[in-house]
């Protein structure tokens, strides 16, 4: 056993890209939940933003349209979610679950001849000086560009729900639907718009795993991301700040526990890769037990009966 | 003559199956306070969505200051002008105050600015209010001002006000109306729905009197008695429940400093409740609704447990005892929440039926379920109680509020109780179905069983209590006999007027 191979300054950078992928899907489903609907599809809408975003890449040679194709995709696919649970008023929790299933089998019909192919790569951000600094030089400035958009995104969506007037009526039709009805506000239009988001975002989360983090394509290669996003947006109270807090948290086990497996450490390897799964959830349900609670009306019909 | 403010003509509003405003007509005058009256299900609701645009009329036609008005939407409704104050959801309970209001208008300013506003227009009006709690934390009162003040900010020309009185306390209704009539010498018009009618007589000036969807009679307030409202909105005599007075038996139900901690996240826990209720008694609790009524339903009924000695039932500690054992040993509940609590509301009136009755009514053998003996029991409910219902196989929820609440009633009446603990009996439910429901529970005190009456109708508590009290905040006030308490003694038992104060000017 050699733990003075694990460098610290290449821990925290690589958490940062462990973290990434599931933090942008979390991040979406977040505003999903947050305007009262429940979609379990994370999985699957990530699945299928990872081969969009990968063919396109591949394709056009450029990752830019990839991550762009990446979350058409995932919102498309969130938009037949949408019509099942706002028009169809089909129950959430089944199309969820149907939505994952129908994600992954439409992936690996899309990604047919797409395996073993490597994805054009995505650059690094390089500054000349700042990139250079020592240790912060490299946690903070030699990333790509998405990793920055992820924390763009927890910072926008958290000032989106705390200080716009959109985001107040977001919050509010999450709230209670039946008096955002009343007051007048369009609550199917305003779920649709949160839907297609949260699936955008999880296509871009998934893309961000068959371009950068793996970089290649192959059959459910999320492996269960979707799910630990989905994890994340409760145990985290529904706050933004506390799901980048949960992401890294993940992202930083899971790539301590592969730096220990490295070294050899006489842990027995099934317990380390559980690790990154247990901690993260023991983490966030200590710390939900304050008085946060769901939104009122998180998964349940809205039926205008006026 | 002035020009009206607003004049409905020939309003007609269809639903599948049943009309629910029928060829309408009534004009509200500038600086009038207009009743509108009816029995549930009599078109009231309807007729406000439309003036308010959540529903558009199928015919007729609405004229604001002689101009055509067709809200499409409730923003179009408040840019002219009409305000709503809602009877139901329309408060977010974990948003703040200010936030509620800002969603309420059209262009609010900045959230600091708005507070400000609230604070000096609550002020003005008597209603104080914090701009920056939690409305999940507000007494049902405090909310009524939320939503009042969301209304006043935007300086409406109609201000609708749906049963605004139902959730306050006698002192809290009486600065309410020097709100009103403030707001009425300003030259805002009021349509007033509500079916208390002595409050209508106090406030009104013009009353429009609905039945089955048809505008039966408009009358003047002042000049009409109660008695004849309430014989115009049914549309036949009012038959009033009678009783006998008989001497109170032995203690057959007692709380002894009853504490019980909220499940609920704005609930409100109990505190030290002490009752002791006989044979024959009826005990009237009032209280404004939120300040335990429901805990105390469900530290009763089993749902929630307190220590063993806290709850009392002929003499047995079942404190500890869950929902079934109780209804073995007497104690029968019916909860306030009609669909989803008192009954199943996709199951059939025979499952309901069932549910509770499965032991006392020897509904099931070996475990297995006898259904025609819990048929039979629905049937005998439909029967005794007049539910209008096509039959036993009929799901709960396709019952109006008003029978799906005779047949709960009655399944726990028809069981024999020992104690009877009923929460809000006659919510919703219209003058005759209301007295049907008191005539049963003072009939089966007189047969010897102790009933504990929850509500929040104070004319209900007066005219079935022996004994009253109310609740306030989790705890209860002192006990007195129910005959010759003023109003006003009430109102102090409530908790009086919750740190309100009569409108300034």
């Amino acid at each position: 056993m050699d733990l003075s191979a694990i460098n610290p300054v290449l821990l925290i950078a690589s958490l940062m890209v462990a973290a990434t992928a599931v933090m942008i899907a979390a991040i979406g489903e977040l505003i999903v939940e947050r305007a009262g609907v429940l979609n379990l599809g994370v999985e699957g809408m990530m699945i299928t933003g990872a081969i969009c975003g990968f063919a396109v890449a591949v394709q056009t040679g450029s990752p830019t349209a990839g991550f762009v194709a990446a979350t058409i995709g995932g919102a498309a696919l969130s938009l037949l979610f949408a019509f099942l649970t706002q028009f169809a008023l089909a129950n959430q929790v089944a199309s969820g679950l149907a939505l994952t299933l129908f994600g992954l089998g439409l992936s690996s019909l899309l990604g047919q001849g797409y395996q073993g192919i490597k994805p054009p790569a995505t650059p690094r951000l390089d500054i000349p000086v700042l990139t250079d600094l020592p240790v912060v030089g490299r946690i903070l400035f030699g990333h790509d560009l998405m990793v920055y958009v992820g924390l763009a995104l927890v910072a926008a969506v958290w000032a989106f729900l705390k200080y716009s007037r959109a985001g107040l009526i977001l919050r509010a039709v999450g709230e209670n639907h039946d008096a955002a009805h009343a007051l007048g506000y369009k609550v199917v239009r305003i779920r649709i718009m949160a839907i297609a988001f949260g699936g955008a975002c999880a296509g871009l989360g998934g893309a961000y795993i068959s371009l950068i983090r793996v970089p290649q394509w192959t059959e459910g290669m999320t492996a269960g991301i979707g799910w630990i996003a989905l994890a994340l947006v409760v145990f985290a109270s529904w706050k933004p700040w506390r799901v980048l807090l949960g992401a890294y948290l993940f992202g930083g086990v899971t790539v301590l526990q592969l730096n220990l497996q490295a070294a050899g450490i006489a842990i027995p390897v099934e317990y380390l890769s559980m690790s990154p799964y247990i901690i993260t959830i023991v983490v966030l349900v200590i710390m939900s037990a304050d008085k946060s609670r769901a939104p009122a009306s998180l998964g349940r019909i809205f039926h205008a009966t006026s | 003559m002035t020009e009206p403010l607003l004049s409905i003509r020939g309003l007609t509003k269809a639903y599948p199956g049943v009309v629910a405003n029928d060829d309408v007509s009534f004009d509200i005058q500038p600086g009038e306070v207009h009743a509108l009256l009816g029995e549930n299900g009599a078109g009231k609701s309807t007729m406000v969505k439309m003036i308010y645009g959540l529903v558009k009329p199928d015919s007729g036609e609405m004229r604001m200051r002689g101009a055509a008005y067709a809200p499409a939407e409730p923003q179009a409704a408040r840019a002219s002008g009409v305000a709503m104050v809602f009877q139901h959801f329309s408060l977010f309970d974990a948003l703040t105050v200010a936030e509620n209001i800002a969603l309420g208008m059209a262009n609010p300013p900045a959230l600091r600015d708005l507070a400000a506003r609230i604070r000096e227009v609550s002020e003005q009006y008597g209603l104080p209010l914090d701009p920056w709690r939690v409305v999940g934390d507000l007494s049902a009162g405090e909310r009524q001002r939320v939503e009042i003040i969301r209304c006043l900010l935007q300086n409406p020309k109609l201000l609708i006000m749906d049963e605004p009185t139902s959730v306050l306390t006698p002192q809290e209704v009486e600065i309410l109306f020097e709100t009103l009539r403030k707001l009425k010498s300003e030259g805002t018009s009021i349509l007033y729905i509500s079916h208390k009618l002595e409050e209508i007589r106090a406030l009104c000036d013009e009353a429009t009197i609905l039945r089955l969807g048809k505008k039966v009679a408009t009358c003047t307030p002042r000049d009409t008695t109660a008695r004849e409202m309430a014989e115009l909105m049914v549309g036949a005599e009012l038959h009033t429940p009678s009783r006998d007075y008989n001497e109170p038996g032995a203690v057959r139900l007692a709380l002894n400093g009853l504490s019980v901690a909220s499940p609920g996240q704005f609930g409100t826990s109990l505190k030290g409740i002490t009752f002791e209720v006989r044979a024959g008694e009826v005990l009237g609790l009032a209280g404004v609704a939120g300040n335990g009524q429901d805990e105390l339903l469900g530290a009763l009924s089993g749902e929630l447990r307190s220590a063993a000695g806290m709850v009392v039932l002929d003499g047995a500690e079942i404190g500890t005892k869950g929902p079934g054992e109780r209804r073995r040993m007497g104690l029968l509940t019916a909860p306030e929440e009609r669909l989803g609590h008192a009954a199943a509301p996709d199951m059939s009136l025979t499952e309901n039926a069932a549910l509770t009755a499965v032991d006392r009514r020897q509904i099931a053998t070996n475990g297995f379920l006898n259904w025609g003996r819990a048929r039979d029991f629905a049937k005998e409910i439909i029967a005794r109680f007049d539910v209008r219902t096509p039959g036993t196989e009929n799901a709960a929820r396709s019952l109006s509020g008003g029978n799906l609440q005779k047949f709960v009633i009655g399944r726990e009446v028809l069981q024999d109780p020992q104690v009877l603990v009923v929460n809000q009996p006659t919510w919703g439910v219209d003058a005759a179905a209301a007295a049907t429901i008191r005539q049963a529970i003072l009939d089966l005190a007189a047969g010897g069983a102790a009933v504990v009456v929850i509500s929040q109708d104070l004319d209900e508590l007066m005219e079935v209590s022996d004994r009253f009290a109310a609740l306030n905040e989790g705890r209860l006030s002192d006990i007195r006999p129910a005959k010759g308490l003023t109003v006003d003694e009430i109102g102090l038992m409530m908790g009086g007027a919750h740190d309100m104060e009569v409108a300034h000017g």
